[in-house]
């Protein structure tokens, strides 16, 4: 008997859990309505099967428990009825089935008015590029892929020139409009999904998949890797950004197309040195770092990151969390680059400068702990600890290890990489968190030092 | 993957119509003494259980080669493929593969007809032409090394050094119960039944290899 | 005891039975302790797995808060908890254990057909174990691929021991394959040939027709895997380019071109989904046989059952792509795997509305081993429904690859196995050992089990509809989940723990009864399958004394009218007990 109420109230309450629950899908935000119906209709004929059948054995149970003076009833078979049973099943299946097929007709089969967006993955990044004035985009290889070209457009196809380039996680498309979602994956498989959207699909190296939505709500969606692609894939995240029409020919605007990106002149050394003057009361002359005053060594790190952090900074995505007081100096001192061409001409003259390695200022480290502790960073930062660029990794080895110290601290407080477009510094936050305490830190410290 | 699907499906149907034919129309629930006919004692019939053991065995293998031929046609299909001139040597190869199968089946028909004086000639010279076959193989596999068409020049020859090894490895394995068999026949010391039903089976091995082997020779030959 | 007469196939020598300790139970032959050898190796490497899931769970609820877990481990923990519960576990202990066990017993013949073969196969069954564990140890450690394997993931930097990690994990896997096939065809061809007298295919009981069919299963699909393991070897070792395109891998360019993901997910899926019902038929065939015992009652529509455990196994082959809905395969498959999927469902369902119907009008024992069945009724109505979802390519659109898809095979592919793996163990107990367990500290196993897991699976649903995405070491801020999902995420994990402590109940209970449990009666349940007529309690080596059984009925003569007795056993001839009645078929 108890056994059957217990049967009894665990179907109950999987159907209170269900009505009750906040769990449940996020306000839809596409033309996909279709999907949440498909979705519906299989609700409501599994439920009626989950409550009729196990209730139907909770009375079972009840009603033929073992009786001493009892017999069960022999009765190998009832032809009848279990055609009725296969009967009423395959009505079943076939209304869930309907739909879905239907749904799927429509997903298989892209609006010719669709634009096109191409999202390439990558560990464990997201970017994007959009086929500029011509609409077309242009011939793209991953064995041509590099850090001047990283999206392996061919340079000689006519079609790639306009394309506008987005290296950035973040995606921007028009509401209303149809899209559709050309995927690319240069290194292993990732998936585009967006929750509110509905819809998603793998990226597969070597070919191209896609997705199509129509979006019907402004506002900003996650992104997510949702195919295991490597230690990092619970950080590949992104966003699409759905806007109007305007907002979003505005932002479109701004980007760099193929041509502009590769032909942008190169930093000038020269008028960066004068630049360079103020960064040197902190960084000093030789950006050798200053822990005095705060100012970490630049001699050595890789131009790109520098540009990125010292665009962070001028664009509010860094230093201004309350607790980074460092930070919020340091984002009063670039202020005094106007504009990208400063930034490039300021970092070229930081990459001549000579590259000592850092004096070590924390000690009682232990190394061989601190090793197993690298092992998660080496895959982005490199077992030699200089960094990768194609993984947004910087180089640590031989840098400030008080400010490497500092800085994990600040990701793993979410000081540093909680603001919601600092894709690379989220990532990091993620990452971070498995350096547990002090000591773990101390540890680490000191093996890159020893690196 | 439709070769696969169409190989399971043989093999699946097969085993559905032998299911079919001993359920079909009874009931169950009826006891009644039910004539042996149906299957063996409890230890069964000797050979036939090794036998059915034999073709469940080839039944695996089926799937084993159809599943390559399957992942071989989708794999083609991409745009890198370019198929692979075939050494020469293979058919020479082919040649003695066949000629083992037909001096198996001698020796087979030797065994049943009970003259034993043909099985231990029959058995060697199967043996030296499936040997043969082997070396000859590897001999191809260098040719081609050495040639610069190794196993990562193209998918097509990769392919063809999975295939074959694949192949050349149930042949060695052919070889030990081969072995085996033979060496109680050089013993002299072994039942004639056991004699013959070692050599039964291996032949069926035998045939069945050779037919991969040409199904799969004439697959690299027309790609 | 000459009067076992076992012939050793293989060497064609007279046989003695075992009699020093190794020969017994080391080096045997017999099927019964095979099937005990198999049956401990596979509960100590589930051991292992459960610690890895406690451990993931462990991260799940309190992100960061313990120091052992780092994202590195955490996905070779999943990974490895994934393939050993899959493989390891699950097929080896139905198979391997139950199947060693139950074909000669319930079939009437003295042990499997090739005894020397049969050993074999455990000892091969260990060295890949021992493989996988050594990827533990090795630098870099084991594979964090996802028990999936995909490449170019799987073999590429980026991921968990992508050097010895993977190659000891494919190797095992090629070494499990072989193991399997020997185990395999010697189950096939006992079921085909060693059957005693009278026992014709429909008068197996399902618990042979599970095994069965799930052995035909795994034969022709493990080749599948085989094939692809091989190809991934060469890929990684010997740089063919069997599924590796051309790529740019953290910058730098492997020297691949061309291989296709994709066509590793067919080979993969070919074998994986029929794996599958490898693990569930015989979970099927024994349910169904501890559902008629326990109720006293014939199972209902035995005709259809065995026909849906074939037609289930047949279609298990033609619905593989529907793990690969959004894997970017030709989308046009959906619609035809989409329908196969659903057509599968049919004689599922079949097969759960006899087992309930079997319930109806019996006279039911609420003993340990019912309670596991019809928990396991419960747990598979609820995963069998949640395939519906998952099946229907549609609804794979928002659901694939989140939480939904781990709490729905977890349902149908981990719990219910699980508790049918508890309540056969209990069932046969008795016969095993020859003595009882303690009824009290069972009924506490199931529930706490029962209760405890569906604790953790049904929220995990939910989550999956939030969106959440498996396989992730953790979520972050991400502003579409809110942060109860978290607290959810917690609970889940507790309920997890608690289930896994409370597994030690399982173990405290066979201990007792092996150190002090009563004895117990040769047929405690009064059961009719030839296993419980035994000459001897438990079973001797040869299994049947001086005559072998003959079978002269069905596995289910329960409650016959007009014999006073409520069981009859299959041995009973059909002159001594009523003969059943013409009956069933067509009114």
């Amino acid at each position: 008997m108890p056994f059957a109420v217990v049967l009894i109230l665990l179907v109950v309450g999987s159907i209170l859990f269900h009505l009750l629950s906040p769990w449940t899908f996020t306000e839809l935000a596409s033309n996909w309505g279709m999907v949440d119906f498909t979705v519906d209709i299989t609700l409501y004929v599994t439920g009626f099967v989950f409550v009729a059948v196990n209730l139907f054995m909770a009375y079972c149970v009840i009603k033929f428990r073992y009786k001493k003076n009892a017999r069960a009833t022999y009765e190998p078979e009832n032809k009848k009825l279990e055609a009725w049973l296969t009967g009423l099943t395959a009505v079943g299946v076939a209304a869930m089935l309907t739909p879905g097929l239907f749904v799927w007709a429509k997903f298989v089969d892209v609006p010719e008015e669709a634009h096109v967006v191409e999202a390439v993955g990558q560990q464990w990044h997201w970017t994007f590029r959009y086929p500029g004035e011509d609409g077309r985009l242009g011939e793209v290889d991953n064995e041509r892929v590099s850090a001047k070209n990283p999206f392996g457009i061919d340079p000689e196809d006519p079609n790639g020139q306009d394309d506008v380039v987005v290296y950035s996680p973040e995606a921007h498309i028009p509401i209303d409009q149809p899209v559709k979602f050309l995927l690319r994956s240069k290194d292993v498989l990732h998936d585009f999904a967006v929750a509110q959207f509905r819809v998603k699909m793998d990226l597969v190296p070597g070919m191209d998949t896609f997705l199509w939505l129509t979006p019907t709500r402004n506002g900003r969606f996650e992104i997510l890797c949702e195919e295991l692609c490597g230690i990092g894939h619970h950080t590949m995240r992104g966003a699409v950004i759905v806007e109007d029409q305007s907002d979003f020919d505005a932002w479109l605007d701004r980007q760099p197309t193929f041509a502009e990106q590769t032909s942008r002149a190169p930093g000038n050394a020269a008028i960066g040195a004068a630049q360079y003057t103020v960064c040197a009361a902190c960084h000093g002359s030789e950006g050798q770092g200053d822990e005095a005053v705060n100012g970490p060594k630049l001699a050595g790190q890789s131009a790109w990151y520098l540009k990125r952090q010292i665009m962070n900074y001028k664009n509010g995505l860094r230093g201004v969390h309350k607790d980074d007081t460092i930070g919020q100096a340091m984002v009063g001192m670039v202020a005094i680059l106007p504009d990208e061409t400063a930034v490039d001409n300021v970092v070229a003259h930081i990459v001549t400068l000579p590259d000592n390695p850092a004096p070590v200022t924390i000690e009682g480290g232990n190394i061989e702990d601190g090793q197993q502790e690298y092992r998660v960073c080496a895959y982005c930062h490199g077992a030699d600890g200089l960094g990768v660029q194609a993984l947004n990794a910087p180089r640590l080895a031989g840098m400030s290890d008080w400010y490497l110290e500092r800085q994990l601290q600040n990701f793993r407080n979410d000081v540093r990489g909680s603001h919601p477009q600092d894709y690379y510094g989220f990532q990091m936050g993620l990452m971070g968190r498995s350096v547990y305490d002090e000591q773990a830190m101390t540890d680490l410290v000191a093996y890159i030092n020893s690196l | 993957m439709e070769i696969g699907l169409i190989a399971l499906a043989l093999i699946l149907a097969t085993l559905l119509g032998w299911l079919l034919r001993q359920s079909f129309n009874t009931q169950p629930w009826v006891a009644e003494q039910v004539s042996d006919t149906a299957h063996h004692g409890p230890l069964g019939d000797d050979s036939n259980t090794r036998l059915i053991a034999l073709l469940g065995l080839l039944a695996v293998v089926t799937s084993f080669f159809a599943l390559i031929f399957s992942a071989y046609a989708l794999r083609m299909e991409l745009g890198d493929w370019v198929p692979m001139t075939e050494p020469q040597l293979l058919w020479l190869n082919t040649g003695m593969l066949i000629l083992a199968s037909i001096a198996f089946q001698w020796t087979r028909n030797a065994a049943i007809n009970g003259i034993r004086s043909r099985l231990l000639p029959g058995l060697l010279v199967t043996g030296v032409l499936t040997l043969g076959f082997v070396l000859g193989q590897f001999v191809a596999w260098q040719q081609l090394q050495n040639s610069g068409q190794g196993i990562t020049v193209n998918p097509s020859n990769a392919f063809f050094f999975f295939l074959t090894g694949a192949h050349a490895v149930h042949i060695l394995g052919g070889l030990y119960v081969w072995g085996r068999a033979t060496i109680k026949v050089i013993m002299g010391n072994s039942d004639g039944a056991v004699i013959r039903r070692s050599i039964e089976l291996c032949t069926i091995y035998w045939h069945f290899l050779l037919l991969v082997w040409l199904i799969l020779f004439g697959l690299l030959l027309s790609t | 005891m000459s009067y076992v007469a076992i012939a050793d196939r293989d060497h064609e020598q007279e046989h003695h039975d075992p009699d020093t300790f190794i020969t017994k139970y080391i080096w045997s032959q017999d099927h019964k302790v095979i099937a005990i050898q198999y049956g401990l190796t596979a509960i100590f490497v589930g051991l292992i797995a459960l610690g890895l899931s406690a451990m993931m769970r462990l991260q799940l609820g309190f992100p960061d808060e313990f120091s052992f877990i780092n994202p590195e481990n955490y996905y070779q923990f999943i990974t490895m908890h994934g393939m050993i519960m899959v493989i390891y576990l699950l097929t080896a202990l139905f198979l391997g254990g139950f199947g060693n066990y139950l074909i000669p017993l319930m079939c009437g013949s003295r042990d499997m057909v090739f005894p020397f073969l049969n050993m074999l196969s455990y000892w091969v069954y260990l060295l890949s174990v021992i493989i996988l564990i050594a990827s533990f140890f090795v630098p870099g450690g084991s594979t964090g691929a996802g028990w999936t394997l995909y490449p170019p993931q799987a073999i590429m930097p980026g991921t968990p021991g992508v050097d010895l990690g993977i190659l000891l994990m494919l190797a095992s896997l090629a070494v499990f394959i072989v193991a399997f096939t020997m185990g395999g065809l010697n189950y096939v061809t006992t079921v085909l040939q060693a059957r005693c007298k009278g026992m014709t295919l429909m008068r197996m009981p399902l618990s042979v027709w599970g095994i069965f069919i799930a052995t035909i299963l795994g034969l022709l699909a493990f080749p599948a895997l085989l094939v692809s393991a091989i190809m991934m070897i060469f890929d990684k070792t010997l740089m063919t380019s069997f599924f590796m395109p051309a790529i740019s891998s953290m910058g730098a360019d492997p020297g691949y071109t061309g291989g296709s993901p994709i066509l590793f997910q067919h080979l993969f899926w070919f074998f994986g989904h029929p794996e599958v019902y490898i693990v569930a038929l015989p979970a099927f065939g024994i349910v169904s046989d501890l559902l008629s015992t326990h109720a006293r009652k014939n199972i209902f529509g035995y005709r259809m059952m065995v026909w849906a455990i074939i037609a289930i196994g047949g279609l298990s082959f033609i619905v593989w792509a529907h793990h690969m809905y959004v894997s970017g395969m030709n989308p046009y498959f959906g619609f035809f795997f989409a329908t196969t999927t659903l057509i599968i469902a049919v004689p599922t369902a079949i097969k759960v509305y006899n087992w309930v119907l079997t319930l109806w009008e019996g006279n039911i024992h609420l003993r340990v081993p019912m309670l596991f069945s019809i928990g396991f009724v419960f747990t598979f109505i609820h995963g069998g429904l949640t395939g519906l979802f998952l099946g229907n390519v549609t609804i794979d659109l928002p659901l694939s690859d989140t939480y939904f898809v781990v709490a729905h095979f977890h349902m149908v592919m981990g719990v219910s196995p699980v508790l049918v793996v508890f309540g056969a163990i209990y069932h046969w107990w008795p016969k095993i050992t020859g003595k009882m367990y303690n009824e009290t500290l069972g009924k506490w196993h199931f529930w706490m089990t029962f209760l405890g897991t569906y604790a953790i699976y049904l929220p995990m649903h939910y989550l999956g509809f939030q969106g959440v995405p498996r396989r992730y070491f953790s979520m972050g801020n991400t502003e579409f989940m809110p942060d109860s999902a978290q607290d959810l995420n917690a609970f889940i994990t507790i309920s997890a723990l608690f289930v896994a402590a409370t597994q030690l109940l399982f173990f405290i209970n066979i201990i007792w009864s092996l150190m002090r449990g009563p004895k117990s009666d040769p047929n405690p349940w009064d059961a009719t399958t030839l296993e419980w007529q035994t000459p001897d309690h438990p079973p001797k080596h040869g299994n049947w004394g001086h005559h072998l059984p003959e079978c002269h009925r069905w596995a289910y003569d329960y409650s016959v009218p007009g014999y006073e007795d409520d069981f009859i056993p299959q041995n009973v001839p059909a002159d001594k007990a009523p003969a059943g009645r013409d009956h069933g078929g067509e009114h």
